[in-house]
């Protein structure tokens, strides 16, 4: 069992590394296409003549393309993305100084829509038709069409300004100097609106899943058969049928991490959260090229490495899926 | 992404399909009889009808100044004024022709690709199957708003690179549907009968498969509008956008720095966009229900 698992996982990660490849020289076209020198792509547009020589040296631009595509290749393996001239400093530096604030804005509205997901979607499940059945799936409709800078904008607008109950933007209050666990309760205060904002989202997704998938348990033998054997209604539901039910919703996650990071990157600039939305649009308006490429990297790196986990962790889930075979 | 994820669980795989003109109208029985789905279509008909006659609506230049900056809703104008004085209400009735465009186009470009990529990858299968579904999933995982933003960055964000960049990225889900569709319809009986008078590959991949996989691909393209919609005004947000013309995505970006003291500017955009998605998507729902019968 094990050894057949640990190859299963071998043979995902070895179908995973050619699409980060192609990642790399869908990058790699990218600088070739832009417009003007592609030095300023990998070295920023601020340097002297020096400098670009070094960078030209280091990326063999005078070297044929299929060179440059290799020698791109050799110094992506290490790490080495370029240089931000914005900041003076590797891409890479820059990039990792400002993951944990996304990250923190993404791992607390992925685990909170994803544990409410479930619970609405339960509840319309168990009351199909009714009145909450039917409110929640109005409320999800609208999720589907609500842009999250909108949302944000809104919740901005009515919590902040009109009743004053959380911050206006930021991570924490610039004019206290908050330790231990005051630091905490202000970094929670900021996080709220924007963790709202970008939850929703994902709340609509889980909870339409959840209960689409509870509709059909339901209706199978076995749960009769739980009936039968005298449990009450919610032991059938929370140990037999929901946990064939969030299959679905576990898949969903899994492919909503791309999702997840454009919405990251639009409820940060409302909000001004100082992570790498806010990087991204600031190299956008100072043209940092290098910067941009890197983090465009990045994501999709992430992406790719969450579609892997997924199939990993479902093997782990669902006894019935077979890893042998594919 | 999770509207495609939506839409693909309610899709039946088969049946015995008729011939596609007693479909239609059997369709369009089923589809009026979905309260949700005509409430869409009626909505969708009226934003439609407004960004076409918007000339007609708000005549005049939606960017020129009409009067004071910052007046509130039903003061001088309708929905007030912007930050340089602008009417509001005008720059919403211009910025509906942008979104419904980029919407319509963008699901044209990206059927039109999926319907070549998973038909052929379903059809012929072999090696053609496996070269284009690989290239399906490197599309697949490419993140698109993040790919729009660099595109627009480097060649500038007119809405003909939108268009193109978002086509480009959104077939992914069309191709692959497709294919499955083609999978279970290539070893039907038609197909065989097809064949065994002569016809050439090509001509029953054109005139037998593809009327019978429409359904599901015309749902598809359905919800793509509304998503490619989001990702427009999205972009337009970040201020990558058409700049030469009012979009409600371009509104939204300008409402930013004033939402403290004008609320109007950031609220009206975005509930024509919000309305204007739900329509969309509502309407393919409909189509889903009255198309993709699940008990038929």
């Amino acid at each position: 069992m094990s050894s057949n698992l640990s190859r299963y996982i071998l043979r995902r990660a070895l179908q995973a590394l050619p699409l980060l490849i192609s990642i790399l020289i869908i990058n790699f076209i990218l600088i070739h296409l832009a417009p003007g020198d592609p030095i300023y792509l990998l070295a920023g547009d601020a340097g002297d003549a020096a400098y670009y020589a070094a960078m030209r040296a280091k990326y063999g631009l005078d070297q044929p393309l299929v060179a440059q595509l290799v020698l791109y290749l050799v110094n992506a393996a290490q790490g080495q993305f370029g240089f931000s001239f914005a900041y003076n400093r590797p891409v890479f530096e820059v990039i990792f100084s400002r993951v944990p604030p996304t990250l923190l804005l993404m791992g607390t509205s992925l685990a909170v829509s994803t544990f409410l997901g479930i619970r609405l979607g339960a509840v319309s499940a168990r009351r199909a038709g009714g009145v909450i059945d039917n409110s929640i799936a109005v409320g999800t409709l609208i999720a589907y069409g609500m842009p999250a800078f909108w949302l944000g904008q809104l919740l901005v607008i009515t919590f902040a300004f009109w009743l004053g109950w959380f911050p206006i933007q930021g991570m924490v209050d610039v004019r206290q100097d908050s330790r231990g666990l005051a630091y905490f309760v202000d970094v929670l205060r900021h996080l709220i609106l924007p963790m709202t904002t970008l939850a929703l989202l994902h709340l609509a997704l889980v909870t339409r899943l959840t209960r689409s998938g509870l509709r059909q348990e339901l209706s199978e033998d076995y749960v009769r058969t739980a009936y039968a054997k005298g449990l009450s209604n919610v032991q059938v539901l929370n140990r037999h049928a929901l946990r064939n039910a969030l299959l679905p919703v576990v898949t969903a996650t899994g492919g909503y991490i791309g999702t997840l990071f454009t919405g990251a990157v639009l409820t940060e600039i409302i909000f001004a959260w100082p992570g790498l939305g806010r990087l991204l649009y600031d190299s956008t308006l100072s043209r940092d090229y290098p910067l941009l490429m890197g983090l465009f990297l990045l994501v999709a790196a992430t992406v790719i490495l969450s579609n892997l986990v997924t199939d990993v962790l479902y093997t782990f889930i669902d006894p019935r899926v077979r890893y042998e075979r594919e | 992404m999770s509207q495609a994820v939506i839409a693909t669980r309610t899709f039946s795989p088969t049946g015995d399909f008729k011939s596609s003109s007693s479909r239609v109208p059997r369709g369009w029985t089923r589809f009026r009889q979905q309260r949700a789905a005509i409430v869409g279509l009626a909505l969708a008909l009226l934003i439609a009808g407004g960004a076409i006659f918007a000339g007609q609506i708000a005549p005049g230049n939606p960017f020129a100044r009409v009067g004071a900056a910052l007046q509130p809703p039903l003061s001088t104008r309708w929905l007030g004024t912007d930050d340089l004085g602008r009417d509001l209400f005008s720059e919403l009735v211009h910025g509906a022709r942008v979104s419904l465009f980029v919407g319509l186009a963008v699901a044209l470009t990206s059927t039109g690709i999926g319907i070549v990529v998973g038909g052929l990858a379903g059809f012929f299968g072999g090696w053609i199957d496996d070269g284009l579904m690989r290239l399906t999933e490197l599309f697949q995982v490419v993140p698109r708003f993040f790919l729009a933003i660099i595109i627009t960055t480097f060649f500038g964000g007119s809405i003909f690179n939108i268009v193109l960049l978002l086509g480009l990225t959104f077939w992914p889900s069309t191709a692959r549907l497709l294919r499955a569709q083609v999978l279970s319809l290539r070893a039907r009986e038609f197909v065989m009968a097809a064949r065994s008078v002569g016809l050439g590959e090509l001509a029953i991949l054109a005139r037998h498969v593809l009327p019978n996989a429409m359904p599901v691909i015309i749902v598809n393209a359905a919800l793509q509008i509304g998503s490619a919609i989001l990702v427009e005004a999205a972009l337009s947000f970040f201020g990558l956008g058409d700049r030469t013309q009012v979009s409600w995505g371009y509104m939204l970006n300008n409402a930013q720095p004033f939402i403290a003291r004008a609320w109007w500017m950031s609220f009206f955009p975005g509930l024509a966009l919000v309305l204007t998605v739900v329509s969309v998507n509502l309407v393919g729902d409909g189509l889903n229900e009255s198309l993709n019968p699940r008990h038929d």
